[in-house]
């Protein structure tokens, strides 16, 4: 079982759009959606939950006032500046337990928060995992190392040959959790030069954890000069481009009819994920 | 002032509206939060004076001292440090840099040093003046580095926040204490789910808030139904328009050429003003 990750760096260039086309032209891989802080990919494929579950990021500090003698040190070790009033602030407070260990009187205790919960979901595309993070929590890559387990221990079940995950932008902690393992990266940008740049540098944590990188750029004749670019970049790089899909309004109305752009005839575009698809499915068979 | 520009969704503008927020206010001082992909400095073409390196304060340890007790990976809420057959062993992508297994080893075997996370670079672009990290590659933990590009804030002046996207551990760090947050968005299904979690979020954090619309002629009327719905005040909305897409794909600050949009952002720097001033009444009459 192959598992690709689609990623992208810059955020907007179309990375759940394209998920989407992809598993629905698979139709047996195991989705998962790892952009668990802004989850759109059930919006398209619309899940039937199976089985769902808490997630427990991890814990904060609490400080039972009966106990508390009020001396000051809990404050003062506390770098992130999480205590005052001798209460805890539950955005600031980071779960070292630094203040739980430190305190004399034994007054602070430390709390498992409830901070997402996870799915997993039948849909027309196949078996999905995803998730939804409680709000302004902490631990996304926790849960994205949560949601991609699920997936592939379904695909492992259903005996699917491979796992579609939907990354989430940036190039931090849950992207890290996202592309960890992970066999094959699309990453999806756009000819503008914040797409360039952005991807430059998820280029480069791909190569960090050496993951084979395919490249798709969307939109690519908003800017045919900058597509140009990021094609000499990836021949500099040795990465492919597998696909070059033209900018078309159709996307937003496929969005709107909650259809993936295979389902909705978007013209070229389509037809350019239908290409895409045949030069990466090879590639995730064993 | 300090005013935050966030989203939920990635690629709907945040940026975009920052930098031209910002050429309209012309003396403001611009800090780009989003230190995975930091993009303003590419419109906004500033000229860097300085360039300084971020770090996290991790664990070393002095093996000549070291017994092997234990008590440092005990402490550690993070796995960042573990004592196996009495060895140490530090990761230094997990620590968050509290401080707890040095201040109980027993032996003082512990002390700390900053390992770098990142870069933060300043300077100015005409009367703006301009700060942005730039996380390392391979590095997990963007909250450190946002803090202390934080620091650089000057309270007095007028503060354009560029954050990242999402609504989780980065964004809320970037967005808390602001005086105010702008949610930029777009009119489509994917739209506006990232912008009621976004709404959530800003919520929790009790700042008042904003949203501007961008492409507002494509898609769908549920964002400004939304809106409406949960009493929350439309700032702008800006059309779709294949010039402000190319503008953009070629780092253009678009109010510099597309002249005609500068009344838009006229009237959201106005809107900005009567929603604060609107949220200060509100907080006295409390008082």
């Amino acid at each position: 079982m192959k598992q690709l990750t689609v990623i992208s760096g810059k955020g907007g260039t179309g990375k759940t759009s394209i998920t989407a086309a992809l598993s629905i032209l698979s139709g047996k891989a195991v989705i998962a959606d790892c952009d668990v802080d802004a989850a759109d990919l059930h919006l398209l494929l619309e899940p039937e939950v199976r089985d769902s579950g808490d997630f427990s990021g991890g814990k904060i500090a609490r400080i039972d006032q009966s106990k508390c003698s009020r001396c000051g040190l809990c404050v003062r070790v506390c770098r992130f500046d999480a205590i005052e009033d001798f209460t805890v602030d539950s955005v600031s407070c980071e779960g070292c337990g630094f203040c739980f260990h430190v305190c004399p009187e034994g007054a602070i205790v430390m709390e498992s928060t409830i901070s997402g919960r996870w799915h997993v979901s039948g849909t027309r595309a196949g078996t999905m995992a995803h998730a939804r993070l409680g709000i302004a929590e902490e631990n996304s890559g926790k849960l994205v190392t949560l949601v991609r387990r699920k997936a592939v221990n379904c695909a492992e079940d259903e005996g699917a040959v491979s796992v579609i995950t939907d990354g989430p932008p940036g190039i931090g902690c849950p992207v890290i959790a996202s592309i960890t393992g992970a066999d094959l990266l699309l990453a999806v940008t756009e000819p503008t030069v914040s797409g360039i740049h952005d991807l430059e540098r998820v280029v480069g944590v791909a190569g960090h954890f050496h993951i084979p990188v395919l490249v798709c750029i969307n939109k690519c004749d908003i800017n045919p000069y900058n597509a140009g670019l990021i094609e000499q970049f990836c021949d500099e790089r040795g990465l492919a481009v597998v696909g070059k899909i033209p900018y078309d309004p159709e996307v937003t109305r496929a969005m709107i009819e909650r259809k993936s752009v295979v389902e909705h005839d978007c013209g070229a575009v389509t037809a350019e994920v239908r290409l895409m698809w045949d030069k990466i499915r090879p590639m995730l068979q064993e | 002032m300090v005013i935050a520009i966030a989203s939920g969704k990635g690629g709907t503008g945040k940026t975009t509206v920052a930098a031209n927020l910002a050429f309209m206010l012309d003396d403001a001082q611009v800090i780009d939060c989003d230190v995975e992909e930091p993009n303003a400095h590419l419109f906004l073409k500033p000229v860097m004076n300085t360039k300084e390196t971020a770090g996290l304060p991790v664990p070393v340890v002095d093996e000549s001292l070291c017994t092997g007790c234990g008590r440092c990976g005990e402490v550690c809420q993070y796995s960042a440090i573990v004592v196996i057959q009495k060895k140490v062993m530090v990761f230094h992508e997990l620590c968050h840099g509290c401080g707890a297994c040095a201040y109980f080893c027993p032996e003082k075997a512990i002390r700390e040093e900053e390992r770098e996370i990142g870069i933060i670079e300043s300077g100015t672009a005409g009367g703006l003046s301009f700060v942005h990290g730039i996380l390392n590659i391979g590095e997990p933990m963007a909250p450190p580095l946002i803090r202390k590009v934080k620091e650089r804030i000057e309270r007095g002046r007028t503060v354009i926040i560029d954050a990242p996207p999402g609504t989780s551990c980065p964004v809320v760090e970037t967005v808390r204490d602001a005086d105010f947050c702008v949610l930029v968005t777009e009119p489509t299904p994917f739209g506006l789910n990232d912008l009621e979690l976004a709404v959530e979020m800003v919520r929790k954090l009790g700042i008042p808030m904003g949203v501007v619309i961008n492409s507002c002629t494509i898609g769908d009327s549920g964002v400004r139904e939304y809106c409406e719905r949960e009493g929350i005040p439309v700032l702008m909305s800006m059309p779709w328009d294949r010039r402000i897409a190319e503008q953009y794909s070629s780092g253009m600050l678009m109010l510099r050429n597309l002249r005609e949009y500068r009344e838009h952002y006229g009237s959201l720097i106005t809107n900005i003003r009567a929603e604060l001033s609107r949220d200060e009444t509100a907080h006295c009459h409390q008082r």
